[in-house]
């Protein structure tokens, strides 16, 4: 497996009446072909403003992404493309669900011109194939009825069943990239795991490319293959499936896991809750910005940002390299080869 | 439970909404439980299952269609003004939405302070503002966040300022409607913890909604679980989600994803084909027969009522 996609030193800005809103903060990491790669967060963390960059959809004004930021895309950085070149690769190469798609479908065309739509845009085919091609897309998404259904506009269908349109014209274009925005979170259940598994069945069969922004871990356990755990514009830890459910070394990603009730917890025990509020973005802190929050928060902390450390079975294995392989890497100063906390073990009750 | 005696007492209670001249949306149909004093009794089910309708038709939001509820043996929807003033002293509500349940115009202070200016639980001034301090400790804020508006509060902190608004009057009743949806989770466990160690300090009984299952067996001793309109099973928190006896129950719980990834693996989740029907136009017999795998013919020809199949367990399915 290839990378297919790398994100280099991300920095986006927004500008506003209040100030400059520094969402994202210096993000990397990269994607391989074929993986599900999850990013998660609270809202406000720069999670979606990651995913808009990768699809060109940050508008400047008010947007800005500062220079030296980088998106590669099979190595070449798409944040130069041209207008034309950016047309080109929306849809085609990379497309997008989004969480609400009752107002990103168009309420005034009904569902075959929508998907038509896409597929004509990106391949020179008559509308007799379009229309074809459209068929088999929403037969793909498992819409019962589809030439039904391709008549009918998306008031007329229910959540669940407007999602799977969405999907279905996002991969419309055949792109090797899924983008999903918190494809399940206005659903409910019972529907939400129907999607989770249709998603999972579109990429065996398709084998596309699909990061997940979601900020329900649950959703992360059943489809994930990687994890990036955002906080406040920044990559607090990432590592694979396992590496951030089990072996997880920062605070925060500690915090988030053990804040939602488990099934197996008794009842009203005490859950993790994390004291205050993410800070803002305006005028983030100086070192980690999650420091205010943190139980295990050193002076340090405060005071100079952590660099991110790799992690390995046996603890820290000090800096990052160059140019070595993704593992799995923890921003926190917990880790420094000096530290006395490498091998800390999280607790409710406990902090430092 | 900590005692057995019951506050809050609904018979048969029935919600149509008139949608046009000829359909009509049976929100709530022929409902029946009962909420026995310093109890939490969450209720679940997907959207438009009735549990909000159901919620807020018991505390006499909504008028009824038929039935009764009975709060302390009293009817809701039959009371005098006296008794409905003394009603909404002890009964109070939490909303979802922490940014529209708040006035915007109104200092926090005037939030709070509102509802002990109404019912006279305040001689002076003086001790108004002492109250209102009082609670904002209580609920996790600063004395000092007295003299703000709402605009100048997260999500989290304005779902505190709406828990001390309905906390101001001493209710003995608190009815909570989906008070965590809107927030993010490390914020969820915030106001879940706050609003467990409430009831426990003041012994309030509650009716807590939401659709996120984990979170109400968390907070509930009781759960009752609604499909259309219908409750289809209630039971013991504990004994509902070891041991769910309804197939949509089964399905439901099934369907919540559990952030491990090793169960999420090894997991045999029960799927169900499609979607709630719309509630005006639900299948006849039992409601879920359509996407039921058990159903048999009896299920599509005749309603199952709720009935005791083990002791506290109670299950309207006619498979059991």
């Amino acid at each position: 497996m290839g990378k297919i996609l790398e994100i280099k030193d991300l920095r986006v800005s927004y500008h506003t009446y209040a100030g400059e809103v520094q969402s994202v903060r210096g993000i990397s990491f990269q994607v391989e072909e074929g993986e599900t790669i999850a990013i998660v967060g609270e809202s406000g963390c720069g999670k979606s403003v990651t995913a808009k960059t990768v699809m060109g959809l940050i508008s400047t004004p008010p947007g800005e992404i500062k220079s030296g930021s980088q998106v590669l895309y099979f190595g070449e950085n798409i944040l130069e493309q041209s207008e034309k070149e950016w047309e080109r690769y929306r849809g085609a190469k990379c497309s997008m669900i989004f969480q609400d798609a009752l107002t990103s479908l168009n309420p005034t065309m009904n569902i075959g011109k929508q998907i038509m739509e896409n597929i004509l845009n990106h391949a020179k085919v008559t509308k007799e194939e379009a229309r074809r091609q459209a068929v088999e897309m929403l037969e793909l998404v498992k819409i019962p009825d589809p030439a039904l259904c391709l008549k009918k506009y998306p008031h007329e269908l229910s959540g669940g069943m407007r999602q799977r349109v969405m999907i279905a014209i996002a991969l419309s274009g055949r792109p090797k990239i899924l983008i999903a925005d918190e494809p399940t979170t206005a659903l409910d259940v019972t529907i939400q795991a129907q999607i989770i598994d249709l998603m999972k069945d579109i990429q065996k069969k398709l084998g596309t490319t699909i990061i997940l922004i979601t900020h329900d871990l649950g959703v992360v356990a059943g489809i994930a293959d990687k994890v990036v755990v955002m906080y406040s514009g920044k990559i607090m830890e990432k590592g694979d499936l396992n590496q951030i459910f089990y072996g997880h070394r920062h605070p925060y990603t500690w915090a988030l896991l053990n804040a939602a009730p488990s099934l197996e917890l008794e009842n009203k025990q005490q859950l993790v809750s994390i004291e205050g509020t993410p800070p803002d973005l305006i005028d983030p802190p100086v070192g980690c910005p999650f420091a205010a929050r943190c139980r295990y928060c050193m002076n340090i902390c405060t005071e100079a940002e952590p660099p991110e450390y790799v992690m390995s079975a046996e603890g820290c294995r000090g800096q990052e390299e160059r140019g070595s392989r993704e593992e799995h890497r923890t921003a926190c100063w917990l880790y420094h080869p000096d530290s006395r906390y490498q091998d800390i073990e999280f607790d409710k009750e406990a902090g430092i | 439970m900590k005692t057995e005696k019951v506050i809050l007492e609904v018979k048969n209670l029935k919600k149509y909404f008139r949608v046009d001249s000829r359909r009509v949306l049976k929100a709530v149909d022929d409902v029946s439980f009962q909420i026995y004093e310093g109890e939490t009794l969450g209720i679940v089910g997907e959207s438009g299952c009735g549990k909000t309708t159901c919620g807020r038709t018991c505390i006499g939001v909504y008028d009824k269609t038929d039935g009764q509820v009975l709060y302390r043996g009293q009817d809701v929807h039959q009371m005098n003004k006296v008794q409905k003033k003394e009603f909404t002293k002890q009964v109070q509500m939490i909303f979802q939405d922490p940014y529209s349940s708040l006035d915007p115009r109104k200092k926090v202070h005037d939030i709070i302070a509102e509802g002990m200016r109404i019912h006279h639980l305040v001689d002076s001034g003086a001790q108004e503002v002492e109250e209102v301090q009082k609670l904002l400790l209580q609920v996790g804020l600063n004395a000092e966040h007295a003299s703000r508006y709402v605009h100048e509060f997260s999500g989290g902190q304005r779902q505190r300022i709406g828990i001390a608004r309905a906390l101001a009057v001493n209710p003995e009743f608190l009815l909570c409607d989906e008070p965590i949806s809107a927030l993010d989770v490390s914020v969820q466990a915030q106001i879940v913890n706050l609003l467990v160690r409430l009831q426990k300090e003041r012994g309030l009984t509650s009716m807590f909604i939401a659709h996120d299952l984990s979170m109400v067996k968390h907070i509930s001793d009781r759960v009752g679980v609604m499909y259309l309109g219908n409750m289809v099973e209630l039971a013991a928190s504990r004994e509902l989600y070891r041991n769910p006896l309804h197939p949509y129950t089964q399905a439901l719980l099934s369907a919540i994803p559990i952030p491990n990834p090793e169960i999420e693996k090894n997991r045999k989740q029960i799927h169900l084909a499609g979607e709630i029907p719309s509630p005006m136009n639900p299948p006849k017999g039992c409601h879920f027969c359509n996407r039921c795998s058990r159903a048999k013919d009896r299920c599509r020809m005749e309603a199952p009522v709720l009935r005791e199949v083990e002791p506290q367990h109670y299950v309207a399915c006619h498979l059991q």
